[in-house]
Formats: C-alpha cells, structure tokens, sequence
C-alpha cells in the first residue's frame, strides 16, 4: 500500500509539473487525507479545503470538476452551482479537470468521471453543491474562530467574509489554511440555496472555458507535443471481423521519416515515423491483405433483411403488455398500420479518433480527449500490462464526443499496443477521417412495426409497436440485458417516470423488442434510442390522427392527461410556434414530443419542399423542461446543436455496407448539414425545478420526428424511413 | 524550403506534396490549424493565403512561394482584437472550439471582402463544417462584427 501511495503521488507531482508545463500554471495545492500531505503541500501556494475547492492567496478559488467538457458545458454549469454554495467570487475561479489517477488514489473522492447520458450535471449537481457549501462553512467557521465570534453572525459574499457588529472583513484566500484544518461538516446535513435564490446558477452566464478557442491556442489530445515523440497512422481491416493476412513493410520502410511498420493485434497495422503526414503517406502505401472472414458477405440489403425478419420473428419480447392490444385492435374499425426503419449512423466527431501514449517498464501514460478517464485508464492498464497504480491519463478538452469517446477505448488500446514497442518513447496516434468513418461505434440500426386501431369516433382503442434492430448493450455491455430483456432499446417508450418515459396513455398497449445484431459494432450516439424510437412513435401518431381526421396536436393532447410534464412542453411549443396560425403558401408545419435522458422535449418545424422533392426546413420551435435550467444560454447552445446534430441525420445520414465494410468514408459521401441550411432555432425552456433532467441529448429526438411530420403535411405521404435525400418525396 | 507564415519567414524540412496543414502543425509547430477531413470538405484546416481563404489540407507546400502570405488563427490578432474574435467571444460562438480556428478563418476573409455581408453572402463564404452546431451563432457574430467593424470606421 505504501509503494502505491508513493507513486500515486509522484504521479500527481508530475501532474502538476506538466501542467504547469503545458502552461496553465495552475497553482495546484494538494492536501492528501490519505498520503504525506506536507511533502506535496510544500510544492504549491494554494490550499486545499475539500476535495473540490482549493483556495489561493490571491483569493482565486480552483474548483475540482470530475466531468469531461466537450462542447457540452457541463464544466460551465458545474462551477456556477459550486460557486453557489461557495459564495466565491465568480472572476477568480479557475477549474481544474481531475485525473483518473488522482480519483483512483483518492478512493474516488469525485465519483464516476463518465460523462454521457446527459448525466454531466444531473448525477453530479448534489455532491458538487454539498461540496462548495461544506468549504463555504469550513471557511466561514475560521474565520469565526479567529474573531471568536459565533459563525451564524458572519456573512459571506465573492469571497469575502464580513463580520457587521464589529466591522471586521476578512477573504477566503486569508483563512483558507485554518479552515482547512478543522473537520469538515457532514454533507447530509447542509442545506442547499432553494433555486429560487440563485444569483450565479441559473445565469446565463459565458462559458469558462472560451479561453484557447479563438487564437488556437487551446491544446485538443490531437495536437500534444511531446519530446522525442513519434507519429502513428493506423489501419484496421476494412471489414469488421476480419483479420491482417500480410503486409509487405519493405515497400514503404525506406520512405522518409518512416522508423517502422507495427503489428497493432490480429486486425490492425500502423505506420510509426517522424511526423504523422510521413506515417500516415507511408500506410497509403503499403501493400496489406486481409482475410476479410464471414463480414466479407454482409450489405445494407442483407442486414435489412435480417431485421425486417426481426418485425415478426418469434423470438421477440414485450416490454409492455398494457390490456388487450391485439384484440383490441382486431376489433376496431380503421386499421392503421406502418412498417419505420433507420440507419446506421458514425459519430463524426470535428476531432478524429487520437491518442498518445508513453509506456514503459514502470509506467504507464495516455493523453487522450475521453469521456471516461476511469474507462481510458483500464484500458491503458490492461493493454500495457501495468497495475493502475503505474497508470495515469491526462485528459484533454474534447473536439467533440457524441458517445463515441466513452465506452470502447478502441484507440486507447491502440495507441498502448503500439507504443509498447518504443518504451519509454511517447507515440501519437491519429485516426485518419476516413478510418474514423470506416471503425466508428455506430449508432445501431432499426426497424420499427406499429399497428394501431381506431374506433368509429377516431379514438385509438389500441396500439402494438415491435422494434427490431441491434442492440447496444450486446455489442458493449451484455450484463445489462436481464432476463433476457434489453429495456435500453425501447429507451422513450417505457412506462416508469422519471428517465424516458412515453408521454401517451393507451387503452391498450404492446411493446415488443426482437434483437437482431450484425456485425457492424455498434455503441451510443447522441440521444439513442430515443432519438429513432420517437420517429416511430412520433411519425406514426401523425399517421394515426391523419386517419382519425384529427389535428395531430389535438389528437396528441387527448392521450395525454396522464402525462402533465410531456403536455407541459407540448403546449409550450405549439403556443410559441403558432401553431394553427396561417403559414406562408408553400410551408408546412410538424409537430413531436418526447421524453430522454431525464428531460421533456416538444418541437415544431416549418418546411417548404422545392418541386424536385429536396426540403428545406425554415424554422425550428422547441420546448424542453429539464427540471432545472443551470444556465438557460448554454441550454439554448445545446438545443441548437442539437437541431444541427439531428437535421443531419433526417436529412442525410446513412452509413450503409457494401462487402462487409463502410461505403461512406468521408465528408464528401456521408455529407453533414452546413451554415447555408440552418433554419432559425427558437428555444423555449421551461423547468419545473421538481427534478433534474438532461440537455445535450433530450431535444434531439424530437428533431426529426417534427421535420417528417411537416413533409407529411406537406406531401400528404408519409415519411417512413431516413435520411429524407434518398425518400422519394416529389 | 522557405514558408511566409504569420509575418515570418519559416525553413520547412517537408517533402513538396506535404499538405500545408501538415507543415504548420508539425514543422512550424502551430497547431490551431486543425485536421478534420484531408480531402478540403470541412475547413478545419482553413488559413489565409494572400488574404483569401484556403483549405491548407489539400494544398502542397510546394506550390508555394516565399512570396506567398500564409496567416494562420495564431497570426489572426496580436490579442484577440480581431472583430471576428471579439464577437465570437461576445456571443460565446463555440461549444468544443475544434472547428473554430477553421471558422474563425473563413468568417475573417469574408469580412475582408465584403465588409457588410448579406445572409446570402454568410451562405456561400461559410461552409465549414461544426458538429457541435454554432451556425446559428457564427451567422450571428459574423454580422455584430461587420457592426462593430463598420462603428469603428465611422467613429475614426
């Protein structure tokens, strides 16, 4: 235990140096509850109060944020809750993104560093408010010890500490050192600011970390430097499954700058040379054969296959069996049926796939951009061999991360597996686009069957929905599939409060799920499921109230008694969208709702079509009750990045399988939305402040739901499957 | 080879069909310039060249010229008081800042040409690509900085 704590701590000395290297010259002060707390405190000016607040002298305050930042603002909105509690002042904070190796010796003081699910602020906004109020108090009872005076008569603002009836004031950064020693407060009992009381949270406050975004300055994994580094370039067999038969490495080892042609495992080769454009040319030409194995056999006509058999296979499950739903509708008197499917989508993230990493005998390092440290060090740990405690990963801000940073750690593993070969020399790795394309994580592919029936009023008497596609947790995690039942895949669809619950009470319901896996790997992207479930769900109420004659958002409302927060939203959306009100000739509007990742979202679009069939969407309205609203300008950046996320799919994204392998390799065949198509997003937030919901990804599922109601509007057809560029619409 | 970047005159050990990105981000040592696509469909990689704006990933060092005026992010503004810079900032354009360099890049060209750009001009001069989905946004700061631009012009 002893040596463990010895090189923890030398990890987190070297920390600091490179940090303060890399030139953030963070004054990191490290008092340890569990290590020589001296020797390391000697090293820095600031002090420690509780794991998440260090105090300077200068008064600066450095909050400790566990979470990963990737656009999302979590960051942003974490230090406005801490800083809450504190009372400090909101000027002089600077952040300091803990290390999964600091976590780990410190018995994770900070929890889980996952970031994803929305779960940023959600899962952490209770201890993280504890955390400041608890330092507010140490520090306040310091400074009510030094004046011996009782602490309820002090009062505390931006960090300075007043004393009225002897008109005493003292900073936090003056009893830091004293506070620090006294016994922190049990969490349990503080009691946090009633949200009505805000005055930092709940601002719509400028992002903290803007700093490096607009002179290049800001150090993304990608563009790590370090000394005597080398370059890698990495190819994986195209066809997923495959294997590296042979590679003629002496082709390209003459070519300048190349050091080495590197067996990465049994499916994956890399170019090792000076810089990555020698590496990276030098695998260009390389002469490499694959066994490509059974994948080889695969196409998007052969999976489209397997699932359509998914839609009435035997093997499916219920999920809800809610009365008599097949009966029900055998007795109705309209039938309305509709077979939905959706594609395989990649990621795309602006920062291709990197990693560098340093290993050797005694130690192991990764710079990497994840969404899970804790996930990046195990894998760093397992590839190269090295107890966790001689394992550290220093993370970066992320060039975007959408679910595909968090669970795999693919590019972990390989960046460890090649740098292993150079001990002790620090590798950087990095994923060309079109390998990025080719061995994403993709968001799973699905069908969806739904049949409904209607009595002679137009009222839905029953409905019977069945998803068929990949499954996520088979690909990723099969321990959460219980009793043979994958609740993740009809996420939006469900019956329980509270995460993704469906926002409509039928008379009677049956929800299927039949699992048909491929081949293609398959993980979380932004919003998934809910983001396909709700164009089944959301496409077909259209459908449905078409053939009731209703008013698809009347015939919405009429379900939905039992669900006051969805019709909250709903209702919202539809009154600042206008809906029913007169359009210009040729525009159409659609409509959707939907619950994920903890939060309610409604929203409403306006399209016009030209006469060749091609879409363009003017205006986007959207509702979103997250509970409670921590910064409602960034909430409004990620509604509209969700709009931007989301329009690309329903109106282009398809990865699709040609011989085992992906079709789309770059921007220029699986095209993203640009400046020239943005439609005017108007976002209306409206938290209830009963619970805390999600942001990056709840109002994405609604997006193209809305779209492919207002082409049915528009077209009087339905929309049933995506991306619109390939429907046939005119 | 001898490369004009941001002012300065920069020796380049790189073979000539080495893409400029490249060049910058590993000989030069700047590395706002970023990597996104290699094949000039997304401009991450966007840097002025004698002005203009240019995808630097598909453009060979060694179609250059000393001559050649190459202006990277970091050559932009001496501190951040480009109006494009201050604007992005007032506005609190970018989410993860991965394309911003790139963005920041093409949006300072635009206004270079045409000092009051119209929303179709934003169109045809803006398409790099972001993920994170600031357009509505970078359209936004494009005009405050034509704004502000055109303020100060007045004002001098």
């Amino acid at each position: 235990m002893k040596t463990t704590r010895s090189i923890a701590n030398l990890s987190r000395r070297k920390f600091i140096l490179d940090s303060a290297a890399a030139g953030g010259g963070l004054a990191l002060g490290m008092r340890l509850p569990l290590g020589p707390a001296d020797a390391n405190a000697a090293d820095a000016a600031g002090t420690e109060v509780n794991a998440w607040v260090v105090v300077n002298p200068d008064d600066t305050c450095v909050l400790r944020i566990a979470r990963s930042e990737m656009g999302q603002g979590t960051h942003t909105g974490l230090a406005q809750l801490l800083v809450e509690e504190l009372e400090c002042d909101w000027n002089k904070i600077r952040l300091d993104p803990i290390t999964a190796g600091q976590n780990l010796a410190r018995k994770r003081v900070w929890g889980e560093m996952g970031t994803g699910g929305s779960r940023g602020i959600r899962t952490s906004q209770d201890y993280v408010r504890r955390g400041g109020a608890a330092a507010r108090e140490m520090l306040l009872q310091a400074a009510a010890d030094e004046w011996k005076v009782p602490v309820a008569e002090l009062a505390v603002s931006n960090g300075v500490i007043t004393h009225a009836a002897s008109s005493r004031t003292t900073t936090y950064g003056k009893v830091a050192a004293a506070a620090a020693k006294l016994a922190p407060p049990d969490p349990k009992s503080l009691k946090l600011k009633d949200p009505k009381a805000w005055k930092v949270a709940g601002q719509p406050l400028k992002r903290v970390d803007l700093a490096g975004k607009l002179d290049g300055t800001k150090v993304y994994a990608i563009d790590v430097k370090l000394p005597g580094m080398l370059n890698a370039a990495i190819k994986a067999c195209p066809v997923f499954g495959g294997t590296l038969a042979a590679y003629d490495q002496g082709k390209v080892l003459s070519r300048p700058g190349v050091r080495a042609v590197v067996k990465v495992n049994d499916h994956t080769i890399a170019v090792v040379a000076d810089t990555w454009w020698h590496a990276k040319s030098a695998l260009d030409a390389l002469p490499i054969t694959w066994n490509e194995g059974a994948g080889a056999q695969a196409s998007s006509a052969t999976i489209a296959a397997h699932l359509q058999e998914g839609l009435t296979g035997a093997d499916a499950y219920a999920e809800r069996d809610e009365g008599d739903a097949l009966k029900a509708i055998e007795g109705a008197a309209t039938r309305v049926e509709a077979v939905y499917a959706t594609p395989f989508l990649a990621h795309a993230t602006m920062e291709p796939m990197n990693c560098t990493a340093r290993i050797s005998a005694e130690r192991g390092e990764v710079w990497v951009a994840t969404q899970n440290a804790e996930g990046s060090l195990a894998a760093l740990s397992e590839e190269s061999g090295l107890p966790l405690s001689k394992c550290e990963v220093y993370r970066s801000d992320l060039g975007g991360g959408f679910g595909r940073r968090g669970g795999p750690q693919d590019y972990v593993r390989q960046a460890v597996a090649i740098a292993k070969q150079f001990p002790g020399t620090p590798v950087k790795m990095i994923w060309s686009r079109e390998e990025d394309q080719a061995h994403d994580y993709f968001r799973p592919i699905s069908q969806c069957r739904l049949v409904a029936g209607l009595d002679g009023s137009g009222n839905l008497v029953g409905l019977h929905a069945r998803v068929s596609g990949q499954s996520i947790n088979a690909y990723m995690a099969p321990t959460a599939i219980k009793d043979g039942k994958d609740k993740r895949q009809t996420q939006g669809l469900w019956a329980e409060p509270g995460d993704a619950q469906l926002g409509y009470t039928f008379p009677n319901f049956r929800l299927e799920y039949a699992m048909r896996n491929t081949h293609v790997p398959v993980g979380p992207w932004r919003g998934v499921n809910t983001n396909q479930n709700a164009v089944y769900m959301e496409c077909f109420m259209d459908e449905v109230a078409r053939a009731a004659g209703k008013d698809p958002l009347e015939f919405r409302r009429g379900l939905m008694a039992n669900h006051p927060k969805h019709l909250g939203v709903l209702n919202a959306v539809a009154e600042k969208a206008g809906w029913g009100r007169p359009l210009p000739a040729g525009v159409h509007r659609g409509i959707a709702q939907f619950m994920g990742y903890g939060s309610y979202s409604a929203a409403v679009a306006e399209v016009s079509m030209d006469p060749k069939g091609k879409v363009k969407v003017h205006r986007l309205v959207l509702a979103l009750n997250c509970g409670h609203a921590v910064n409602p300008d960034q909430i409004a950046a990620q509604v509209e990045g969700s709009v931007v996320y989301g329009l690309t799919a329903a109106l282009y994204g398809e990865i699709s399988i040609d011989k085992g392998r992906v079709v789309e390799t770059n921007f220029h065949t699986y095209p993203m939305l640009r400046l020239a198509e943005m439609p005017k997003v108007e976002t209306v937030i409206v938290p209830t402040y009963d619970f805390w919901g999600g942001v990056g990804e709840p109002t994405i599922c609604v997006v193209s739901p809305a779209v492919m109601n207002a082409v049915f509007a528009a077209t009087g057809k339905p929309v049933r499957s995506l991306p619109l560029r390939k429907a046939q619409l005119a | 080879m001898k490369l004009n970047v941001n002012g300065k005159i920069r020796e380049v050990e790189a073979e000539p069909d080495t893409p400029l990105l490249w060049a910058l981000r590993e000989q030069v040592g700047l590395t706002g310039t970023k990597y996104g696509c290699g094949i000039a469909q997304c401009g991450a990689c966007s840097v002025h060249l004698n002005g203009k704006a240019v995808r630097s990933c598909s453009l060979p060092v060694g179609s250059l010229k000393p001559t050649d005026r190459i202006v990277t992010i970091e050559g932009l503004s001496p501190e951040l008081t480009h109006p494009v810079q201050k604007a992005w900032a007032a506005l609190d354009v970018p989410q993860c800042g991965y394309c911003q360099s790139g963005q920041i890049m093409a949006a300072a060209a635009l206004l270079a040409s045409k000092p009051r750009p119209s929303d179709a001009e934003i169109n045809a001069a803006m398409t790099n690509v972001c993920r994170c989905g600031t357009y509505q946004r970078i359209r936004a700061a494009i005009h405050l900085a034509a704004d502000d631009a055109a303020k100060s012009k007045a004002k001098a």
